[in-house]
């Protein structure tokens, strides 16, 4: 009886990590560095110049940017922060929300906690996964949200993109088999250069999705430390009294 | 169960040990506690430096400018009132602004930049009420003075730089904050060029 | 003079001597193993859930327009307003953790059984005032997960027949979850199931010292004394209070006093915990999208429900056997018994004989099997209901509810194994 409950269990924790990972899209993993600060800085400077249009970070302050990627206030304000006042505002834009939701179909969603939503991986294959598609109101799809209402606001950057098919034999059969995104070339970046931009806005994504991380790494560390210090000076100590009981 | 004789030495030093680093452990936890009343992130933004124009304050005018949820006047003195700095002065309880009441650069006999224009927290140092500006007839409060600041909760006065008089029950003279001046007519209050 | 002082306390509140009763002179057996540990960690996330929640409410805005802006505040505004805040929410996960394993050491070692039935009862109020105040809790950050699995679970009380849609309305207050909903919840999570907690830890360790610690071996370290000398008896070296001895009518066999050597033993358990716990608060503080599930960090939508919902790990195997059943009305009573037979454990397990230690094959592979299938239900609880996942939980189910049925079975004859004189 043992083995068979055993069984199911392993049974039932496979099928648990196939659930998990999911039928979708592969999602490529994300190459971020939370302690690149250049590449941070990069990264705010796409998420000011492509994002902030439509997008916010309702919870996020450009003090808190600047401080945190080294940026000094003045320079942040004068080469970032367009649409602010002070430099503890929110990362928000002037748009009018209600004619967002109406141009895009929906209101474009807050940013500062996306990498926590999302996760950073599917950010970073979302974005180099829009192809032409002429029935879309954008002239775009995307490969990992498919229909998504949002334009391609980073087609200057990466030129034209179009969705390549391969024919593979799946299971015996020929089969039309999506293998990546190809561009037109027309675009300011190569390939490899469009991936980097692209993985420092991630990076940046992350860092705002939580930026008391780096802080709370370098601190566990500490604890941590102490803590086995604390474990081995309280096992000698409970050794030390059970020799009256042993 | 050993008989051998119990290590008293060992023992002691172990349960000191393992107190002493407990201790700091619960020292350490409660950092973040202690630590999350400071002023927030919201608190300190909203408590940055304000900036006002004074070009257009006229002689002996006042404005109140509000930093950090306080009255901040800004007097633009006339000559007579700086003449009567000197007159008060056997009167006044810190003449010469000895308490670190203002910057450094305010320890002077205006406690000022420049020495007509008077920038000063308008909250008297006894129980915290704001004082009146009496810009003419402040003599019904100290004889012989003309103009001054004077509570009306508990009757303490002030002369035209903020010092207080003897024998009122506020102790000390009004608080000059930091303070910087650019472009001319643009004051900034709550930062200096020390902390710009 | 310090001296004085005490005295003059001591004899209007007489505080040294309930510390000695309860702390330095009470007998506890001398084999508490590591499963003994989870009783005082329990208590130790217990405080530290009241300090970090006491904490967060000092910023936290309980309205359905800022709950989540200023949970938001807390993790980016407030000095360490992070730590507190992960501090809490993995301390509740915590919390769940140590509770399960603290039961599953009462049924391994049988210390539910007589004298300790009302002692058991009391545990399992905690555990179901636990789960109120971790549900509630759950709704506070206002975010998807909470607007959705409060939504889901305060709907099961509508199919309770005839009541049912009045009373998930008089609980939300409102036609849909809303700000209404949420203060509610909050004060109770706040203030009046604390509250309960508190009195039902008191009780449950007044009931706990009344009869006694068990112990790995299951039998009892008090006996009549019968004048004959204990031969190696370790608690001839100490002093136990006279309530535990009857002035010599009872004799305390191989028990310690509690003070020093459970608190030093205690220590090195705490502090063992601490570690796996900052690990995760410092390190993975979603774990692993089990305790900060990810739809969460996005404000709640009541327009949109996130593409997969499953409630907190904590609660899935009860959530999974409430899918199990196919009738809406039925699958909540039985969840509801999932609870309640768990709590008539002393009264389903006729055995005389308390560790499983002692008890018989078939006994140990049934709690072999409670485990599997309390385990195989969580799993399956978080997972999609599939038609082949549905069917698992109908068998784990099944193993579940057998557990009990099979325990009152053959608890009666048991054959069990001698008992020994003294605790190994």
């Amino acid at each position: 009886m043992l083995k068979q409950l055993l069984a199911a269990v392993a049974l039932v924790a496979s099928s648990a990590a196939i659930a998990a990972t999911g039928h979708e899209v592969h999602l490529d993993k994300a190459p971020i560095n939370l302690t690149d600060k250049e590449s941070l800085q990069r990264g705010a400077r796409m998420f000011q110049n492509y994002c902030l249009g439509c997008h916010q970070m309702e919870y996020q302050r450009y003090s808190r940017t600047f401080r945190d990627l080294g940026i000094p206030d003045d320079v942040g304000m004068e080469q970032l922060a367009f649409t602010a006042k002070k430099v503890g505002d929110h990362i928000k834009n002037a748009a009018p929300k209600a004619d967002l939701a109406v141009w895009f179909g929906a209101p474009p969603p807050d940013l500062t906690n996306v990498a926590r939503v999302r996760g950073p991986d599917w950010i970073y294959t979302y974005l180099r996964s829009f192809y032409v598609d002429p029935t879309r109101p954008f002239g775009v799809n995307n490969e990992v949200f498919p229909l998504v209402g949002m334009p391609h606001v980073l087609q200057e950057l990466q030129g034209v993109p179009h969705k390549q098919h391969e024919t593979r034999l799946v299971d015996g059969e020929p089969k039309e088999v999506y293998v990546g995104i190809v561009t037109d070339g027309t675009g300011e970046l190569s390939t490899e250069e469009y991936d980097r931009a692209v993985a420092d806005l991630v990076n940046y994504l992350e860092y705002t999705g939580e930026p008391s991380k780096l802080e709370s790494r370098s601190l566990g560390i500490k604890v941590m430390i102490f803590l086995l210090i604390f474990f081995v000076l309280a096992f000698l100590l409970k050794k030390e009294y059970w020799k009256d009981v042993h | 169960m050993s008989n051998a004789p119990v290590d008293h030495g060992r023992r002691r030093f172990l349960t000191i040990a393992t107190s002493v680093v407990g201790g700091v452990g619960a020292v350490g936890a409660a950092v973040p506690f202690i630590a999350s009343w400071n002023p927030s992130e919201k608190a300190k933004q909203a408590g940055a430096a304000v900036t006002a124009n004074i070009g257009k304050l006229e002689p002996g005018q006042l404005i109140r400018v509000e930093w950090r949820g306080k009255p901040v006047w800004v007097v633009n003195r006339t000559p007579e009132m700086l003449e009567t700095l000197k007159k008060v002065e056997p009167n006044l309880r810190d003449p010469a602004s000895d308490e670190p009441q203002q910057p450094a650069y305010a320890k002077n006999q205006h406690r000022s930049k420049k020495p007509e224009i008077f920038v000063a927290v308008g909250i008297c140092t006894h129980l915290g009420c704001s004082p009146t500006y009496k810009m003419n007839d402040f003599d019904a409060h100290v004889e012989g003075v003309a103009s001054g600041f004077f509570c009306p909760c508990h009757g303490s006065t002030y002369d035209m730089a903020g010092r207080v008089f003897s024998g009122v029950p506020a102790p000390k003279n009004l608080m000059i904050p930091p303070y910087m001046f650019s472009d001319g007519d643009i004051l900034t209050i709550g930062a200096d060029e020390g902390t710009a | 003079m310090f001296k004085n002082l005490m005295n003059w306390i001591e004899y209007r509140m007489p505080f040294m001597e309930k510390m000695n009763l309860h702390v330095m002179q009470y007998p506890a057996p001398k084999n508490f193993n590591f499963w003994y540990f989870f009783g005082s960690l329990a208590m130790l996330v217990l405080v530290n859930q009241i300090l970090t929640g006491i904490w967060l409410t000092m910023n936290f805005e309980p309205s359905a327009e800022r709950a989540f802006a200023s949970v938001e505040y807390i993790m980016r505004d407030v000095d360490y307003g992070w730590l507190l805040r992960y501090m809490h929410s993995t301390g509740a996960s915590a919390f769940f953790v140590v509770v399960y394993l603290h039961m599953l050491r009462g049924m391994m070692y049988g210390s539910y059984q007589k004298p300790r039935e009302l002692l058991w009862i009391f545990g399992m109020l905690i555990f179901l005032v636990l789960m109120a105040e971790a549900f509630m809790g759950y709704l506070l950050p206002w975010g998807q997960m909470s607007f959705w699995g409060a939504q889901v679970i305060i709907s099961i009380f509508g199919v309770i027949p005839g009541i049912g849609d009045d009373l998930t309305l008089w609980i939300r207050g409102d036609y849909v979850i809303s700000g209404a909903t949420l203060n509610r919840f909050f004060a109770l999570h706040v203030i009046a199931l604390p509250l309960v907690l508190v009195i039902l830890v008191f009780l449950h360790i007044i009931a706990l010292h009344e009869v006694g610690s068990n112990n790995p071996d299951g039998i009892d370290v008090k006996r009549p004394n019968d004048g004959q000398p204990v031969e190696n008896n370790v608690s001839d070296k100490f002093t136990f209070h006279e309530y535990f001895t009857k002035g010599g009518k009872k004799i305390i066999v191989d028990a310690i006093p509690f003070h020093p050597y459970y608190t030093v033993k205690d220590i090195v358990g705490v502090v063992g915990f601490l570690i796996i716990f900052c690990a995760v608060i410092f390190f993975a503080p979603e774990g692993g999208g089990y305790f900060l599930e990810a739809p969460n960090f996005e404000p709640a939508n009541p327009m949109k429900t996130p593409a997969h919902i499953a409630p907190v790990w904590y609660f899935t195997p009860f959530y999974a056997i409430l899918r199990a059943v196919p009738d809406q009305l039925f699958g909540a009573i039985f969840m509801f018994l999932a609870i309640i037979f768990l709590a008539l454990l002393p009264w389903l397990d006729r055995c005389s004989v308390r560790s499983v230690r002692y008890r018989s094959t078939f006994h140990k592979w049934n709690l072999v099997n409670f485990c599997i299938s309390f385990v195989a239900l969580g799993v399956l609880g978080v997972l999609p209901a599939t038609p082949t996942y549905t069917l698992f939980a109908q068998i784990f189910s099944f193993t579940y509810f057998a557990f009990f049925g099979l325990l009152w079975l053959y608890s009666k004859n048991e054959k069990t194994k001698p008992l020994p004189v003294r605790l190994s």
